[in-house]
């Protein structure tokens, strides 16, 4: 809308970025809040510190300065008191968009999440919709203390009622978060804390442009919520991941091409809707997955994807889904995390072993994945 | 401290729109009084109160109307559950007058945010009590339009919803709406962290919101002395720096001074306010409770002639307001009433099993159109 750039701004207040050329991450993710703030007034945003300081992150840099305290303000320090509230803002007309302010500090609001967010719409019958975005800076890399690098995807996939999304590029990071405000659902937004810094050339004004059309045009998912995109074509092996692991897949296809393997990455962007065609198409034509997520891999979101493309895809299959994932420990201190996380060549060994030599592949894969179930965990 | 009509904020907002409380006068004005505010005793005799006036006899010929139906209600909807016709049921009987009051002084444009117990305040606030019921029938978990009455769904989870009606005055004080919530809770509930964050938010943010608690003295089988031990639930008011006040939770004259005091000054701008009634669960939690395992017949006993239908009775016959004739009147309102609860709750419903998979989404996702359409083949293939 063209209130974005028509709207005065006080002096002193630094506009939103507008042209093109590099940007962060957390920029494009604070041009997507002041760009919804300016598009429709019943946005607002609140959470611990995200007013004058503009979020640890600084992700809400200068929206009270642009806003004024009643669109964008710090709350007292309590979690559950904050989504409890965004509820409440949202049954009375408010599109709430709160921040967590790391992934474990948002287990206070757990129960406001998931039995009052996510179940409103449908213990009412469709008669209160709750439009409002958990914003949760996630997932580790940074070498963070504990509690401030959990990756908490699985216990919101698991549910009904929450959409969950991991943009992984800068690109994402705005379109997915105006389109996760403009959605009428209650949407839990990952924001990977590794990539924050991340900086890529993109056409903001162009992605404004098509964000501001969907405004105008009422499309409330526009920007990619529910489908996943390629982000690398290949044809030998599919690799599935999303926000932070997006980079490492990328990062892995890259060596594999140097010796000689080429492998698709695909980016789900959002976990809850999943595109499952986007997925089976990949699959079926590669016949061979490898799926990759920091989480501990025990009952995890990349559990969840294997069976279901072994489910699916079953009969393109070459060799068993794989996945790499985090250990099933807690989020290890920083001087141990590099072992934790899925690295480039954890994901090539998968690859690997993906039952390549097509003469005998049939009884020593079964051997090497009994091999594997044994030794336990996941990898 | 009295939340007398009237009186003005305590303290000139601040910059951030908090009160300046500290001194020891704003904390006097913060406390509750000595004793729970009663305007009419049980033995139906009314005195002076140096606060709160006395309600007019009409309005209060109103409220005992609303506590006979109430009663039968409850009555009523026992019935049905040892008929098999709801699954349980949380009597509310002896806290007519809560939940009586909680409706009456509220208007259209205000917000009610009920629990499980307080289905007779939603069905005084104007909801069909068979929509109500729908929760405990076991067709669908909240069966009315919240906002068709400004009642939100009817929260199991203990104090979450106090949270959800901050926010609900919130967003109406940002929007300038002319709004204010009354939230209820019971005693227990006064124990679980959302109900500290409730009260702190509202008080920070300075918004039209009345928390009013039932402390009916249980939670289930957990009395009040293993709750808490402050002075009165009303006390915790003053640590957020809102008023706190008490009241005979059986004296429905007392609940409609004292609460629609708070309710005025909060829609004056005068912020939140903490009500604790004393009243009593006659009857077990629910029907699945077995009340004998943790208190006397005798102190059930003793709240007997403490009875909330009772003494207004006795006022309004000795006002001349209630006669023999308006009582057989009243009773059978009441009987059509259950009348048509009763009926209803006879009829057979049976659920569209495919509404299983409305409204998880606005778009239903992939997944979830293809469960419904297994469903769909497992019903055609009957
Ligand atoms: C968060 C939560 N914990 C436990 C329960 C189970 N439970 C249902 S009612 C109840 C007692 C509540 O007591 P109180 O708040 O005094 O309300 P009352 O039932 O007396 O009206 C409990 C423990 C619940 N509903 N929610």
């Amino acid at each position: 809308m063209a209130a974005t750039s028509t709207q005065a701004r006080p002096a002193g207040v630094p506009a939103p970025e507008t042209d093109g050329g590099p940007l962060t991450f957390a920029k494009a993710l604070n041009a997507a809040l002041a760009d919804e703030m300016a598009a429709d007034p019943a946005v607002v945003v609140f959470g611990e510190d995200v007013g004058p300081l503009g979020g640890v992150f600084r992700i809400t840099d200068g929206l009270t300065a642009r806003f004024g305290t009643d669109r964008c303000f710090d709350t007292p320090l309590a979690e559950s008191g904050i989504m409890g509230m965004a509820v409440g803002m949202a049954m009375n007309g408010l599109r709430p968009v709160v921040e967590m302010q790391f992934d474990a500090f948002a287990y206070p609001a757990f129960e406001q999440v998931v039995s009052h967010a996510a179940k409103m719409s449908n213990r009412t019958r469709g008669k209160v919709k709750l439009p409002l975005v958990i914003r949760i800076p996630y997932a580790g890399g940074i070498g963070g203390v504990e509690h401030h690098c959990d990756s908490s995807e699985s216990y919101y996939a698991h549910t009904p009622g929450l959409t969950v999304v991991a943009p992984a590029t800068v690109a994402d990071a705005y379109s997915l978060l105006r389109a996760a405000v403009r959605l009428n659902d209650p949407v839990v937004f990952l924001e990977p804390k590794k990539l924050y810094w991340a900086k890529e050339t993109v056409d903001l004004p162009a992605l404004r442009r098509a964000a501001d059309d969907a405004v105008r045009t009422g499309t409330e998912a526009a920007g990619g919520i529910g489908t996943a995109a390629v982000a690398r074509s290949g044809t030998d092996a599919t690799l599935i991941a999303y926000g932070p692991s997006v980079s490492t897949a990328l990062a892995a296809a890259a060596a594999a091409e140097a010796e000689g393997r080429s492998l698709e990455v695909i980016d789900l962007r959002s976990i809850v809707p999943y595109d499952d065609a986007s997925v089976d198409a990949s699959v079926r034509r590669t016949g061979r997955a490898v799926v990759i997520a920091e989480a501990p891999g025990f009952a995890s979101v990349a559990s969840e994807i294997a069976a279901r493309v072994q489910e699916r895809c079953f009969h393109s299959l070459a060799a068993p889904v794989l996945r790499v994932t985090g250990f099933d420990v807690p989020y290890p201190a920083p001087k141990l995390e590099h072992w934790f996380l899925p690295g480039v060549d954890r994901i090539l060994e998968a690859v690997d072993e993906l039952q390549w030599d097509e003469g005998d592949a049939g009884d020593e894969g079964a051997v090497e994945t009994e091999t594997r179930a044994e030794a336990g965990g996941p990898r | 401290m009295t939340i007398s009509p009237g009186r003005p904020p305590q303290a000139a907002p601040s910059s951030n729109g908090v009160p300046d409380a500290a001194s020891g006068a704003a904390v006097q004005n913060l406390l509750p009084s000595d004793t729970p505010v009663q305007l009419i005793d049980a033995n139906g005799t009314a005195s002076v109160h140096p606060s709160y006036l006395l309600p007019a006899g009409d309005a209060l010929l109103d409220a005992y109307a609303q506590l006979v139906t109430g009663r039968r209600i409850n009555d009523q909807a026992n019935a049905l559950v040892r008929q098999g016709r709801m699954a349980v049921y949380p009597s509310s009987h002896g806290q007519e007058a809560c939940q009586v009051a909680a409706a009456a002084v509220l208007r259209d444009q205000d917000w009610l945010f009920p629990t499980y117990r307080d289905s007779v305040a939603v069905m005084s606030r104007g909801v069909d009590p068979l929509q109500v019921l729908t929760l405990l029938r076991g067709d669908w978990h909240s069966g009315y339009d919240p906002y068709e009455h400004r009642v939100a769904p009817q929260a199991t989870p203990l104090a979450t919803q106090l949270l959800h009606a901050v926010g609900v005055a919130h967003a109406a004080k940002l929007k300038g709406e002319d709004t204010v919530v009354l939230a209820l809770c019971g005693d227990g509930a006064t124990s679980e962290g959302d109900f500290h964050e409730a009260l702190n938010f509202a008080a920070v943010f300075h918004l039209p919101v009345v928390f009013f608690i039932q402390n009916n003295q249980y939670a289930i089988s957990v009395p009040l002395r293993n709750q808490s031990v402050a002075p009165s639930l009303a006390h915790k008011a003053v640590g957020y720096g809102m008023p706190g006040e008490r009241v005979d939770g059986n004296d429905v004259a007392a609940l409609l001074a004292v609460l629609g005091a708070a309710v005025e000054r909060a829609r004056e701008g005068g912020g939140p306010a903490l009500v604790e009634a004393h009243t009593y669960r006659m009857q077990p939690h629910t029907n699945a409770d077995d009340a004998t395992r943790y208190r006397t017949a005798e102190e059930v006993q003793d709240w007997v002639p403490r009875d909330p239908l009772a003494r207004t009775r006795t006022y309004l016959r000795g006002l001349g307001l209630l006669d023999d004739a308006r009582e057989t009147e009243l009773a059978a309102d009441a009987e059509a009433v259950a009348a048509a609860m009763r009926d209803g709750l006879n009829a057979d419903v049976v659920p569209d099993p495919q509404e299983l998979f409305e409204h998880v989404y606005t778009r239903r996702t992939p997944q979830l159109a293809e469960q419904a359409r297994l469903l769909r083949s497992e019903l055609d293939r009957g």
